[in-house]
């Protein structure tokens, strides 16, 4: 009696639940008032707990967007691109390229930004399809190989000395363009502390109400920027996915041979789904790289690994769902990039592990006199190598143990009606979703 | 008339299949080229609208045959460590990403029994050592050696002394905890990770061998430290330099215009390898492993079928694919000198490249591709000089590209010689 009372209460939730803006949203404050929680835990002022919570909430923004990027190209049509890395590069420095100005080092052509952008993602779209129109031909992991390799040519090439004055070299292209937010929110935007603009005049003195400094307020504004960007990066995809090569593409994905025995030209369709995420892959080079709060486009940063955290994100969040995807980026960048250190300087403080063994052995000998002290304080000091060790071991388990992700399969229908539809309730209607596993 | 009738037959073949024409065309320039170079003809500058190009120019000889040598001396250690990987990708069906950090295992922990050896002044030193700390007989050899430093490669590479001429019973012992721990470490991933998952797809495979080369390659930072070392010492070391001992055989031929140089460790390692390699030819073509390995690699359900003990099989590419690519580790450490934790990953793409070349499954497609990529990285240095020697990667790369675009069998038509 009373377990079918709290169902009642419960399912109004559970309903509001079933909706993925909901979902996103209770991620998001999960993770704001995680790290809040984490902030004030170290005693940070109003500008340092923002600031946090903005590092966070931007890194979930760009990770969501190249997630969502890898999502269309491996989710969807199946094509194991690790060349993610690679088609930011392009993207983020073609952008400073193009709209750099032109009397800084190296010079850039001083185009207006929304030019750069489009240039930017044309270019990697560019590069994706190069890439892509022979290379599609191969065996999927063929396809792995040749996308890292074209990664790190891509990578090299940018970072050779011979082409030091186009790309900068190995320091990386120094002249960035003008962040947007500065030039919107400042009259010099060269110069964080100079006049601000009307429209800066309100949002430094909104910010400044709650005590928090400009220098932190631009690049909050920018971050806003970013999650509105992701969004819209989402709209579309979800629209796409409905559009008739939306379902092309997820047929494709359930049996690639069935749809080619419908008619369907999937090679086709490989390429366009291939060179759309390549063009988004870029913007999300450009919005995190050349554009971002700390930007800096270095070849260094487009090293493969980079690529494999990305494909780390996708499998948490399921490959085949872009709303899996969002939420994926973000939990990855969270609780598996950010919270660790932060984590590792709550644990330090609370607790004052001082000990900084040099090395494993001399953190190890002391535990056979019981100091467990120098132990835990070498472990802290190396959190950043043990993340990496993590990730690669949740890479692992996943793949064991959850390979649709960790947030479950989600199966978006490729039908145009739903089939969920139908007349049998409850439990049958699992059992219709789940009815296509059957066939393989 | 019998010019004629080759010239037609060329231009028939070339219709036939334009790549293949492109590629015998650009590799006919770049030997012209070079015998050019080598003869000092130079023509030129032809005018592009970019940039000048030259034909031929002045390149000694001695250099050409330096970049060679070195070439083959990288190209061993590719084909050895590619052995492995192109045995596991045949016969479990993945691309095993984790195959570099094999390789740094390897290295690491090879090194680090042969710098405690040589470190505590030999293996009869280090027995007394150990026999004196158990049970007090004897006396103690480590003096003032800083053990700690020592398994941690830490100590500078001066004082440790690791190198063959001072040391050599510590880089034989060395070479054999390297092969054996390569081994010990592939086995256990393929029992917890590898195992569960042998009816995976190979994407599968490959994302979890993603995951394992995270692990691995974080663990060896773990315990190591991320930093870049030298190890070995050059002190004594000996070496020749080849130019000057052929020009003084030969006085006819002038003085040397450069130096070629050879030290002991390079000679070390292509001869090791070469054992290594020969050994392993013999022992697939005298036992059975060799044929069941290629009946696995052609269909493992007909192998288990017709009685071929598949998991026995699967541990023994293990086994052999691992411990070739410890040796590897270790070898390649002993010629350059330096490794960090990042030094079999940054290998791993021209393993990958030298596999690709052979063709998958090949064991002497692997070996010749190793050498292929390895002096074809290191020749392409006579025409990409001065800033433009970073693009000697790359073009390992492009080359692993396009024969995977036009010719994924290998280089050799794809014939399986396991």
């Amino acid at each position: 009696m009373s377990e079918s009372t709290t169902r009642d209460v419960l399912d109004p939730l559970r309903n509001l639940f079933a909706y993925d803006a909901a979902k996103v949203t209770v991620m998001f404050l999960g993770i704001w008032a995680l790290f809040y929680a984490f902030g004030t835990q170290l005693g940070y002022g109003n500008t340092g707990l923002l600031a946090l919570v903005r590092r966070v909430t931007f890194l979930s923004a760009v990770y969501g967007i190249v997630v969502l990027a890898l999502n269309i190209q491996w989710g969807y049509a199946g094509l194991f691109n690790i060349g993610v890395a690679g088609f930011m590069a392009v993207g983020a420095y073609t952008v400073a390229m193009l709209s750099s100005s032109p009397t800084g080092a190296p010079p850039g052509l001083g185009l207006p930004l929304p030019i750069g952008i489009i240039g930017g993602m044309l270019a990697a779209t560019l590069v994706g399809l190069v890439a892509a129109l022979p290379a599609l031909r191969l065996k999927a992991d063929y396809l792995a190989i040749v996308t890292v390799a074209l990664s790190e040519i891509i990578r090299i090439f940018y970072n050779t000395p011979a082409f030091a004055d186009i790309t900068g070299g190995a320091s990386g292209f120094d002249n960035l363009p003008t962040n947007p937010v500065n030039a919107l929110l400042l009259q010099d935007p060269t110069n964080t502390v100079s006049e601000p603009t009307a429209v800066g005049e309100v949002v430094f003195s909104f910010f400044s109400s709650f005590g928090v400094e400009r220098f932190v307020a631009i690049p909050t504004v920018y971050t806003v920027g970013v999650l509105v960007a992701l969004l819209v990066v989402y709209l579309v995809l979800e629209r796409t996915g409905k559009s008739p090569y939306g379902r092309v593409l997820k047929a494709i994905r359930e049996d690639e041979t069935a749809a080619q025995s419908l008619g369907k030209d999937t090679q086709n369709f490989k390429v366009r789904a291939f060179a759309l995420g390549c063009g988004l892959m870029g913007l999300a080079g450009i919005l995190w790289f050349a554009m971002g709060p700390r930007a800096s486009i270095t070849p260094v940063t487009f090293r493969p690994n980079i690529t494999f955290y990305i494909f780390i994100a996708l499998i948490i969040g399921g490959a085949g769902s872009n709303m899996g995807s969002v939420l994926g980026g973000a939990l990855f960048a969270s609780l598996l990039f950010e919270a660790p250190p932060v984590v590792r300087n709550i644990i330090t403080n609370a607790f004052e592990v001082s000990a900084d063994p040099a090395n494993l052995i001399e953190a190890l000998v002391p535990i056979a006199s019981g100091e467990l002290m120098p132990l835990a304080g070498f472990l802290l000091n190396n959190i950043d190598t043990l993340r990496f060790m993590g990730m690669g071991l949740l890479l692992v388990v996943l793949v064991q143990r959850r390979p649709d992700g960790l947030l479950g399969a989600r199966k978006e229908t490729a039908a145009g009606v739903s089939l969920a539809a139908d007349t049998r309730p409850g439990h049958s209607n699992a059992a219709a979703e789940n009815g296509g596993d059957d066939d393989e | 008339m019998e010019a004629n009738a080759t010239v037609e037959r060329g231009l028939r073949a070339a219709r036939r299949s334009p790549g293949a024409a492109v590629v015998w065309a650009v590799a006919a320039v770049l030997l012209l080229d070079l015998l050019a170079k080598l003869v000092g003809v130079s023509m030129g500058p032809f005018e592009t609208p970019w940039f000048a190009l030259w034909f031929g120019g002045d390149v000694p000889i001695s250099e050409v045959v330096g970049l060679a040598w070195s070439g083959v001396v990288i190209g061993a250690v590719i084909g050895l460590a590619s052995i492995g990987l192109s045995l596991t990708y045949s016969i479990l069906n993945f691309a095993n990403f984790a195959h570099g950090d094999y390789l740094t295992v390897g290295a690491f922990s090879g090194w680090a029994v042969t710098y405690v050896i040589a470190g505590i002044g030999g293996l009869l030193a280090l027995t007394e050592t150990v026999v004196n700390a158990v049970t007090g007989l004897g006396q103690s050899r480590a003096g003032d050696v800083d053990l700690v430093s020592l398994v941690l490669l830490r100590t500078p590479p001066l004082d440790a002394g690791a190198n063959i001429w001072l040391s050599p019973v510590a880089i034989v012992v060395g070479l054999v905890v390297a092969v054996a721990m390569t081994v010990v470490v592939a086995l256990v991933l393929d029992r917890f990770v590898y195992r569960p998952m042998r009816d995976a797809d190979g994407i599968s495979l490959l994302i979890a061998s993603i995951g394992v080369a995270f692990m691995l390659r974080y663990l060896v930072a773990f315990v190591f430290g991320n930093s870049r070392r030298i190890v070995t010492s050059t002190e004594q070391l000996p070496s020749m330099n080849v130019a000057e001992a052929v020009t003084d055989a030969l006085p006819f031929l002038g003085p040397a215009r450069g130096s070629i140089i050879i030290d002991l460790h390079e000679v070390t390692l292509v001869v090791v390898a070469a054992v290594l390699m020969f050994g392993l030819h013999i022992l697939l073509q005298q036992t059975k492993l060799g044929k069941a390995m290629r009946a696995m690699a052609d269909n493992r359900a007909l192998a288990q079928v017709t009685g071929i003990p598949t998991e026995r099989v699967i541990k023994s590419t293990w086994l052999i694919g691992a411990g070739l690519t410890g040796a590897a580790g270790y070898l390649l450490v002993l010629s350059q000198g330096g490794l960090g934790f990042q030094t079999g990953w940054l290998l791993l793409l021209l393993i990958f490249a030298a596999v690709i070349m052979g063709g998958i499954g090949s064991i002497y497609g692997a070996i010749a591709g190793g050498l292929v990529i390895g002096l074809a990285s290191r020749m392409s240095l006579i025409w990409l000089q001065g800033d433009l020697s970073s693009f000697a990667r790359p073009t390992a790369f492009a080359l692993m590209i396009l024969i995977l675009l036009f010719r994924p069998s290998g280089i050799f038509g794809g014939v399986k010689t396991a």
